[in-house]
């Protein structure tokens, strides 16, 4: 088990966010959280990595308590994929990406980092873009070097939020084999959020869907994606077909 | 294989331009270092002793040795005694009517540079600097009030500098205390800043509004800004307190450079956002709060000099934050230079010089620029 979210809860003064929400995350496996917007998705990838802090309940990470444990430790061991963001301040695709070794040491980068650096972007085909400003290139182009942060930052698991959101059909497929392929080949583990289901049920091993700051339906794919469980959690009356292997869904209209 | 080949190629050339990015940026820490030396040279000839550029390098050098040949004397008899044994005529114009002044306007250029820098890159907004933040009109306010409402309770000649010193940190406290509240943004704080500006200001101005006329000269004189209460005393205290401070910053710099991408990224990246927030906060404005309570509120600097580093050299802080403080330097030494020459014998207030000049300038660069950012 690499990471274990036990009963977690969340909430801002009175209102509550996340209730009791429990995952768990193996070695080499993605899970995928589903569910209308609102319905916590991101929260609960900021509380495991612990951006947010929970107001109840426990993760463990290697069987460690990320609460006593410092953010240096936790970067080491997670890196977080925000959806695209854009700077203030020009940074290169380089620099951005060189920040990922922020967690590894201290004020000076060496050699060896440049070359990890260099690393990342070949394996994401971004080398070309090396040079250019991160606000210059293209959304798709921009949530890759995120990625590529992440993985400069050499972490077990890679928590995506919604990754696929400002994406066009290709560059979609593209993040989502990028990632994918990493996670199998690195042995490492990925958490997305992602409000495609189409894209989930293809690309994810587990998926929670979520409705309300709660768990509404967990397990693989198909026992998730069924027709009653869109109409509940979304208010979507749906097809659900399946090729033999995962289910896909063409939504009709709301109910 | 053959594709291979050319892989490795790409990866060879982007390191090559990295590496020339890199050069670049370091090519204009010593451009800058360079014209802050040229630029202090022709400065110092600048006055009613005719002294050539030449001779005020070489006086320089043979001062410093005297100088350290002589620390022990210094030491005991102070530094009057000193130039009197030591100097000749020329030697004491130098080293003591005009070098204090370029130096003050060096030191404190670095400083205001550095701090705006700083506090851009903490804020994430180009408009943050040691004036917006209301941290000038704060030490603005507390020498009116030593001028305007002390005059004549404490004639002591710290009271105005201490008042200001004070009043400067005060405001800086006032925002770091709104910014550990819950859900303290970066905007909250430069609003929270401007509202500061305002506060203050219109403190200042009631102070005025019931003022004696000459004390209110004297106090509209002070918040102007210039280099006219240089001595090398003074420069010392800067000195020391900068070489404290510009360090400790430098050190956050690639902490600085992650906060850039977002709260958010900096914490998942191990930055520990709030802290170092608070302590970046806190050294650069001990460091503006030293130099505005000697020189008066210079505004410009702090907002321009970071600004044009980021045009020539892009973000990385590690290289930004040095350049703006000597790019700073260069600003208010050439403003001084123009300052005291323009309608010679009449010095013009520095701090209005540089708006003055520096304005125009700015307006092009931004009208001028093509990319989206700051």
């Amino acid at each position: 088990m690499k990471l274990k979210v036990n009963n977690v809860e969340f909430g801002y003064n009175s209102t509550s966010v996340l209730e009791n929400i429990s995952m768990d995350l193996d070695r080499s496996e993605v899970v995928g959280i589903v569910g209308p917007n609102g319905a916590g998705k991101s929260t609960l990838i900021r509380c495991i990595d612990r951006i947010l802090t929970p107001r109840g309940g426990i993760i463990l990470l290697d069987g460690n308590n990320i609460s006593k444990m410092t953010r240096m430790e936790i970067a080491k061991e997670m890196g977080y994929v925000p959806q695209t963001t854009t700077r203030v301040f020009p940074a290169t695709v380089f620099d951005t990406v060189l920040m990922g070794r922020r967690p590894h040491l201290g004020w000076k980068s060496s050699e060896e980092d440049i070359d990890k650096v260099l690393e990342v972007l070949e394996l994401l085909g971004i080398m070309e873009f090396a040079m250019r400003d991160f606000n210059e290139i293209s959304g798709g182009q921009q949530q890759k070097v995120l990625i590529a942060r992440a993985l400069a930052q050499e972490a077990d698991i890679l928590l995506l939020d919604e990754p696929t959101s400002n994406l066009d059909i290709r560059h979609q497929l593209e993040v989502m084999d990028i990632m994918k392929g990493i996670v199998k080949r690195k042995g490492i583990s990925a958490i997305v959020a992602i409000h495609d289901l189409n894209l989930a049920s293809r690309y994810t091993d587990k998926l929670l869907m979520m409705n309300g700051g709660r768990i509404f339906a967990a397990g693989n794919p198909e026992s998730v994606l069924t027709v009653e469980n869109i109409r509940r959690a979304y208010g979507v009356e749906a097809l659900v077909k399946s090729d033999g292997e995962r289910p896909y869904i063409i939504p009709v209209r709301p109910v | 294989m053959k594709r291979e080949e050319s892989r490795t190629m790409t990866a060879k050339d982007i390191k090559e331009q990295y590496k020339k990015f890199i050069g670049r940026k370091i090519f204009f820490v010593f451009f800058f270092a360079a014209l802050i030396i040229i630029i202090s040279g022709v400065s110092t000839t600048l006055g009613s002793y005719p002294i050539t550029v030449k001779e005020v390098y070489s006086i320089i050098w043979r001062g410093s040795i005297t100088i350290l040949q002589n620390l022990d004397f210094i030491i005991f008899h102070g530094v009057r005694e000193f130039s009197r044994e030591y100097f000749t005529t020329e030697e004491i114009v130098v080293w003591q009517l005009r070098l204090p002044r370029i130096f003050l306007g060096i030191i404190a250029g670095i400083g205001l540079g550095l701090a705006g820098a700083v506090m851009q890159a903490i804020l994430r907004n180009p408009l943050a600097s040691p004036y917006t933040l209301g941290i000038s009109s704060g030490a603005g306010f507390g020498a009116s009030l030593a001028i305007l409402a002390g005059a004549g309770i404490v004639g002591g000649k710290y009271l105005i500098i201490g008042n200001a010193f004070v009043f400067a940190l005060l405001v800086s406290f006032i925002i770091l205390a709104l910014l550990s509240r819950k859900g303290a943004t970066p905007e909250t704080m430069i609003l929270a800043g401007i509202a500061m500006m305002y506060l203050f200001g219109a403190m200042t101005t009631i102070l005025q509004y019931f003022g004696e006329a000459e004390a209110v000269k004297e106090a509209v004189f002070w918040m102007v800004g210039d280099l006219n209460r240089a001595s090398w005393p003074v420069v010392t205290i800067i000195l020391g307190v900068l070489a404290c401070c510009a360090p400790l910053l430098m050190l956050k710099s690639w902490d600085l450079n992650v906060m850039g991408a977002g709260d958010e990224t900096a914490k998942s990246l191990g930055v520990n956002v709030k802290r170092i927030r608070v302590i970046t906060m806190v050294v650069s404005t001990l460091l503006v709060a030293t130099i505005v309570c000697f020189t008066g509120t210079i505004g410009f600097i702090g907002l321009v000099a970071p600004y044009m580093t980021r045009l020539a050299i892009g973000g990385d802080n590690k290289y930004v934050l040095p350049v703006s403080g000597l790019l700073g330097a260069v600003i208010l030494i050439s403003a001084d230079l123009v300052a005291r020459r323009i309608i010679a014998p009449v010095i013009l207030p520095v701090g209005a010089v540089t708006a003055f000049m520096g304005a125009p300038l700015f307006l092009y660069l931004i009208m001028r620029r093509r990319r989206e950012y700051w």
